[in-house]
């Protein structure tokens, strides 16, 4: 590599007016700018939350000149495909070829899956969006902290929710046939029955369900059918839902991620009064979030959801942890130790870690209005500080299997 | 698991799953009629069906969005001549070159499906796009007291006229003639002039045609998102399996078959969903390798 005599004299200039500006930065063991490695899935069928996930990331940064604590700031975007041995070698990657000093997502469970044993043999401080139960209970790392929910954790406070303000007795579930929906639907049923409801139907379909319509026409009559759902699943079921003339004789209400902000952006009057639970809505009444998501909507023309939101809030957790350390980010056990121990204002709500990594946080029961013309979810009810054990006791809950298909066994079908 | 709570509802339950099975019996009809052509003449499993249908139903959503009250049968007739010409230069610049090569074809067209599926993404972005109901169609049907989506049935409708129109084109017209020798006897065909390079052209774009237009139609139920044609093809594939390579017949009755199997299958069994879907396909290679309709030696 050459240098010509002008990039070495603007180099040296550069550097020199930088430590005059930034005197801490001398004590800082720097070199170079702080890395960040984003697993997002830019393509395939989950394309849709890791291109928000990127953009908000992006604009987080570009919020913050990309310096965080007085360090610069680099983002290396990786396509993780929606594919877990893709996002093996994307995570290698970043590790071996970035050497970055932290990495954010990646989206899928049976991704994060896939590199969780990686991240942990490697410490890397790993802030992560995936929702899979186990990574924050029974096998937990220490390089690994979730600030979204874990699978189950949004939907107790609406099971309670649906009993005690709604008055629902009989409630069908429908998820995707996969751990999410399995741990989504368990932990419900849980909490909505410890209530006194009962969960008379689970229906889980397949990932790739062409036709939802012999679904639809299982469903039993209830009070009210809980989509479990991610992606643009929950959305084509219940438009076969209603075509079928269901949503006139019982309620619809969902999960984290079934009318998320970048579903209901497709949808028309038929999402209006549905009831979702989540730790996030576009339409949040905290002062940073009144001038984010405003911010974002200008830029990109829509609403940010789950995914955009976790981005942005990791980015805010990451900048407070650097704060903390001053910027010094190559002590990765420093880092790990400040990503854990702060409490972190964000635009999600205040967000703190349990010992296992997992967020305790604020739990919204939102309403589908309109809002401009545009679709929302609007808050209804704040469950403040909800834990992923809810008001289960702790050392009894990890004593059970993890949720799944048959766990907790459900009494009260119907058949 | 269906609820056996007295005989209104047991009724109830039959009814509703066997139009179910019979609608979406149509839609795999106007999704693998096009294959099936395709396969029949040119001996070719052209794997980028799935993504002409996806196109489709892209073009539907995209275009209802972008004007409303756009009425689906243009939509429909639109999308297939579009994708029916994006067949054709595909088959003219590409599958022609390769026409030694079998194997390559194949390959090609698999690569093709990826290029549009990427190019889909790039367009429309991630999200799933609904392809609105049309509103004259939008109030269910009640029949004997049992609700059902009218759309539906219409759709059953048109799997039917698509199959007579079709069947008419093959057997009475001399292009369907042209065609039928084509299946029957390449060589012999090209012997007695007939054109077969040019005929493998039109066959393509009328395959990719349906299978655009066949997007249009399933659009309302399926809505258009990425991944949907990797969803589509097997379906396709397992029909013109079961139905027998290049019959027309084959298509029709498979596609219906199908229909019931799944979705009997899927309210029956759910957990057993794709074993049932996939098991009348094992039975028909094992016993009956040239499918239900299909002719030894084709």
């Amino acid at each position: 590599m050459t240098i010509s005599r002008r990039q070495f004299v603007s180099g040296v200039a550069g550097a020199g007016i930088a430590s005059m500006a930034a005197p801490n930065l001398c004590f800082a063991q720097t070199s170079g700018p702080i890395r960040i490695g984003l697993l997002a899935a830019k393509t395939g069928p989950l394309a849709s939350g890791g291109i928000d996930m990127e953009l908000a990331l992006t604009m987080f940064l570009k919020d913050h000149d990309n310096t965080l604590a007085g360090r610069k700031v680099e983002l290396i975007v990786a396509d993780t495909a929606g594919v877990p041995a893709t996002a093996r070698t994307k995570a290698q990657e970043l590790i071996e070829k970035d050497d970055v000093h932290c990495i954010i997502g990646p989206l899928a469970a049976f991704e994060a899956l896939a590199i969780a044993d990686y991240l942990t043999e490697r410490q890397l401080p790993t802030i992560g969006v995936a929702a899979a139960e186990d990574m924050t209970q029974r096998h937990p790392s220490p390089w690994f902290v979730r600030l979204t929910s874990t699978s189950a954790q949004c939907a107790y406070p609406l099971a309670e929710y649906s009993v005690r303000e709604l008055k629902y007795k009989k409630i069908v579930t429908i998820a995707d046939d996969f751990a999410y929906g399995h741990e989504m639907c368990a932990g419900f049923q849980r909490a909505f029955e410890d209530n006194g409801g009962k969960i008379i139907q689970k229906i889980f379909t397949p990932l790739a369900t062409p036709d939802y319509g012999s679904y639809v026409a299982q469903v039993k009559s209830a009070d009210a059918i809980f989509l479990g759902t991610a992606g643009s699943n929950g959305f084509r079921f219940l438009r076969q839902f209603i075509e079928y003339g269901l949503k006139d004789r019982m309620a619809v209400i969902g999960g984290m991620t079934a009318l998320d902000e970048s579903v209901l952006r497709n949808m028309g009057d038929e999402a209006l009064g549905i009831l979702t639970t989540s730790w996030y809505s576009a339409e949040l009444d905290n002062p940073l979030n009144k001038a984010i998501a405003p911010a974002f909507r200008k830029q990109f023309r829509y609403d940010p959801g789950y995914y955009a939101a976790s981005t942005y809030v990791s980015g805010e957790i990451l900048e407070a942890a650097l704060k903390t350390i001053k910027a010094n980010a190559e002590d990765r056990k420093a880092l790990m130790a400040a990503i854990r121990g702060n409490n972190v204002q964000t635009v999600r709500g205040l967000v703190k870690f349990d010992e296992f990594g997992n967020v305790i946080g604020d739990v919204y029961i939102r309403k589908v209005t309109r809002s401009d013309g545009r679709l929302v979810n609007s808050v209804t009810k704040t469950y403040p500080d909800v834990s992923q054990f809810w008001t289960y006791e702790k050392a009894a809950f990890l004593k059970n299997p993890v949720y799944s298909r048959d766990y907790p066994p459900a009494k009260n079908l119907e058949l | 698991m269906h609820a056996p709570l007295g005989a209104r509802s047991q009724m109830q339950f039959w009814i509703i799953q066997g139009l179910n099975s019979l609608s979406l019996g149509g839609l795999l009809f106007l999704l693998s009629s096009g294959f099936s052509l395709i396969f029949g003449l040119m001996r070719l499993a052209n794997l980028t069906h799935g993504a002409f249908f996806m196109l489709g139903t892209y073009f539907a959503a995209v275009a209802m969005r972008t004007y409303t009250g756009l009425n689906i049968w243009v939509t429909a007739l639109g999308a297939g001549l579009v994708v029916a010409a994006i067949g054709g230069l595909f088959e003219r610049l590409v599958l022609t070159r390769l026409k030694t090569n079998p194997l390559g074809q194949v390959l090609v067209t698999l690569g093709m499906s990826f290029i549009i599926s990427d190019a889909c993404l790039v367009l429309w972005g991630g999200d799933s796009i609904p392809v609105p109901t049309p509103h004259n169609l939008q109030a269910p049907t009640r029949l004997f007291g049992f609700v059902f989506p009218t759309y539906r049935l219409v759709l059953v409708g048109c799997a039917v006229a698509t199959a007579i129109a079709l069947y008419l084109l093959m057997d009475r017209t001399r292009l369907g003639a042209m065609i039928r020798a084509g299946v029957d006897d390449r060589q012999m065909a090209r012997a007695v002039g007939i054109p077969v390079s040019n005929l493998f052209t039109i066959v393509f774009c009328l395959g990719a045609g349906i299978a655009g237009a066949g997007g249009v139609l399933g659009g309302p139920i399926l809505s258009a998102y990425p991944g949907l044609d990797a969803d589509m093809l097997p379906l396709a594939l397992i029909v013109v399996i079961l139905g027998g390579i290049g019959s027309l017949l084959g298509a029709f009755v498979g596609s219906f078959i199908i229909g019931f199997v799944y979705t009997f299958g899927t309210a029956l069994f759910p957990e057993l969903a794709y074993i049932i879907l996939f098991l009348p396909m094992i039975f028909v290679i094992a016993f009956r390798p040239q499918g239900l309709f299909g002719r030894v030696g084709a």
